[in-house]
């Protein structure tokens, strides 16, 4: 049972993670290798506003999705809107914008040249205090269930639902979906297909600065935090098939479980083995991922 | 070739011929006119993951280095510090390590961190028959000539203190080992086995994860589940902070399931936020609260040199030792070779800040006094129990060696 709560704490980091990921890549076909980044960027507003602005984590998941979906408008509009259709150059372009941000942060924006230093940004490791409500642990069913953990779920639970409102039921959405499913016609029928874009990108690094948000909780906070997240995320997002919210879930789901379990049972290297292996067994037989986009 | 072109060649070569040797002649200039001065190679990260605690080792050992020329210096020369940043990457401290020893004729080298760092230096200062003044705890099992390990402890004493303690003062018999998965901990795990074994403690748990792991949900409910009444943790760097904050967020606190560290620092329980350490213990020969007049001074000189909310730790005050009992050596051999220090340096003290420390002539390790602390709210540690003398180093006793028997001599390593 608490395994399975770990493994769904996983999961929901992953889903977070990969959520955003599926929808830049679904609509623009851009692998954003600077995801990770907004990742980081999302832990490091909390140790800012947590110290500076006295704000607690709740009130830190909304800025931080303002904040880092601003990162991606500016990186959007800058950058990766310049280069669309060319999928070798945006990887290599976000790469460097993920490497340029992690230096960013190291050197204070820049301000360390001149004799500026922020409190919470620099090469140190950081941390961001938890609300003690959140570091308790409940029994239920015979087990000890952290709150953070369940607390990190409910969040992934309640932006996964927001995410399929967004696009199922809203006129963005649709929007989104048909420039993701055919964007030429969808921009012949008058969508506007930079603006789907531009926005698409925002939405989903906010996602991830809100991933960034949970995951200061009980990780450690450093500049180069985000790189391993951008890896995992894109196999959630291969596995599950790419531009479905369902696929993405469900591949998230068994994914942070197949780890947790096997993680328990022998230790957290073979935990990463046998989720390669499990992603290369679904890929063998499902090469367009769990769930496929029906389009003719 | 006709004339005219073989005049010009000769031009070219003979002004590249000169382009090449004006640096040699530079150099020769600079190092004659620098005769009252001696290099000294100071190596320590100042970027990369290891930065956090290496910096701090930077500015002690240039602190240290202050100190020896303000009271004149060594053999009547000023000490020239020659400060290289290896970038927390073994390569690059092997390259860096062979310019300071080459290029700018260090007779030694401040620096080190991580064992594998020593493992790519130490090809490098022996077959230049240079020397390394290595300040780290480590897992022993090492025998060189051109390494004097200064203030570095090796399991022995980190744990011949500890796991009685633990058995003894706090009743627990059930130990759990992880650690990170490198050559260190698990050589702490397999001489604590052994200590486990004569003091009839169960080791029901030996676990690793990679250095740099944060996902630490799985393991600790494993120890969880394992039944172990006591953990001893050889976890190393960032994933401190999250195997620490793990264990809260799952509700184990520190009084009901005891955790002592060999690696927790002051650093890393700043870094970590010193609630989620609070009450947990580590075994090391130094921390900030120890109670000495050296370890006052020391303290608040580096509060003046590094600013007042700097924290001393176990790994800078090994520096210190380092420094000073290198340039004693070097005072007392009339010579800066390595040869002659480390034939001087046997048998040598110094009052360092956790208190008499001496160099064992055998094996170049140092007596140092085992201590352990338990972290109090503030993010220091109170000193709960400690040795009245310091204790031999016994850098084999993972393989059996002990205080008769030893395996490592002047002579080297018999296995």
């Amino acid at each position: 049972m608490e395994t399975f709560v770990i493994g769904l704490s996983i999961g929901s980091i992953l889903f977070m993670v990969a959520l955003g990921l599926a929808i830049i890549y679904g609509t623009m076909k851009v692998i954003n290798l600077a995801h990770g980044e907004m990742v980081m960027i999302g832990a490091y507003v909390t140790v800012l506003a947590t110290r500076h602005l006295g704000l607690n984590i709740y009130l830190c998941l909304p800025l931080a999705f303002l904040v880092t979906a601003m990162f991606g408008l500016a990186i959007e509009r800058s950058v990766v809107s310049r280069l669309y259709g060319r999928l070798l150059d945006t990887l290599l372009a976000t790469w460097g914008i993920a490497l340029i941000l992690q230096q960013l942060v190291r050197i204070h924006f820049g301000l360390a040249l001149f004799g500026i230093k922020i409190d919470g940004l620099g090469a140190d490791l950081q941390n961001v205090p938890v609300p003690v409500e959140l570091q308790q642990t409940w029994h239920l069913l015979g087990a000890n269930i952290p709150v953070y953990r369940a607390f990190v779920f409910g969040i992934a639970v309640l932006l996964g639902a927001a995410t399929w409102w967004l696009l199922y039921r809203t006129r963005f959405g649709s929007q989104l979906r048909a420039v993701s499913v055919a964007r030429n016609t969808a921009a012949a029928c008058g969508v506007n297909d930079k603006k789907v874009n531009a926005l698409a990108f925002a939405y989903g690094c906010g996602l991830a600065g809100v991933a960034g948000v949970l995951v200061s909780g009980f990780k450690t906070v450093s500049p180069d935090m985000g790189t391993s997240y951008v890896v995992d995320a894109f196999l959630v997002v291969v596995a599950g098939g790419v531009g479905q919210l369902l696929g993405t879930f469900a591949a998230a789901g068994i994914l942070g479980e197949v780890q947790s379990f096997v993680a328990t049972w022998l230790n957290d290297v073979y935990g990463r083995t046998v989720l390669f292996a499990v992603v290369i067994l679904i890929l063998l037989f499902k090469p367009q991922g769990l769930f496929v986009t029906k389009s003719r | 070739m006709n004339d005219k072109t073989r005049r010009a060649f000769l031009q070219a070569s003979g002004f590249a011929a000169m382009g090449l040797a004006a640096p040699a002649i530079l150099r020769l200039g600079d190092r004659a006119w620098a005769a009252e001065e001696v290099p000294v190679g100071i190596m320590y990260s100042l970027t990369g993951t290891t930065a956090i605690v290496e910096k701090s080792m930077n500015q002690c050992a240039q602190m240290a280095i202050a100190e020896i020329n303000a009271k004149g210096g060594v053999l009547g020369k000023q000490l020239r510090p020659v400060i290289e940043d290896p970038a927390s990457e073994p390569r690059t401290y092997s390259e860096k390590a062979r310019k300071l020893v080459m290029e700018d004729q260090v007779p030694v080298i401040f620096g080190c961190y991580t064992t594998a760092s020593r493992k790519a230096v130490l090809p490098v200062v022996e077959r230049r028959k240079s020397l390394l003044v290595w300040p780290t705890w480590y897992e022993g099992e090492e025998c060189s000539k051109n390494v004097l390990y200064a203030g570095s402890a090796v399991p022995n004493q980190q744990l011949e203190n500890s796991l009685p303690w633990l058995k003894k003062k706090l009743g627990r018999s059930k130990l759990f080992i992880v650690g990170s998965d490198y050559a260190f901990p698990r050589g702490m795990a397999k001489t604590s086995k052994t200590i486990c074994q004569k003091i009839g403690m169960e080791v029901v748990g030996d676990e690793y994860l990679p250095l740099g792991h944060t996902e630490w949900a799985s393991m600790v409910s494993k120890i969880g589940a394992s039944g172990a009444d006591v953990i001893f943790s050889n976890v190393v760097g960032d994933s401190i902070v999250a195997f620490y904050r793990e264990l809260r967020n799952q509700g184990y606190s520190f009084d009901k399931l005891p955790l002592c560290s060999s690696t927790t620092t002051e650093v890393e329980i700043k870094a970590m936020g010193p609630e989620y350490a609070l009450g947990s213990y580590v075994s090391l020969p130094y921390f900030q609260t120890v109670e000495t007049p050296q370890n006052q001074a020391f303290v608040k000189a580096f509060k003046a040199y590094a600013g007042a909310d700097a924290v001393t730790h176990a790994a800078m005050e090994a520096v210190y030792i380092g420094v000073h009992m290198w340039a004693m050596a070097a005072e007392k051999a009339g010579e800066f070779t390595a040869k002659g220090v480390v034939s001087a340096v046997g048998g040598m003290s110094f009052d360092a800040p956790q208190g008499k420390v001496t160099i064992d002539p055998q094996n170049l390790h140092s007596y140092l006094t085992p201590r352990i602390g338990k972290t109090r709210a503030d993010g220091l540690l109170d000193i709960v129990d400690q040795y009245p003398e310091p204790l031999l180093p016994l850098p084999y006793s993972s393989v059996g060696e002990s205080a008769e028997k030893r395996l490592c001599t002047t002579s080297g390593a018999s296995l």
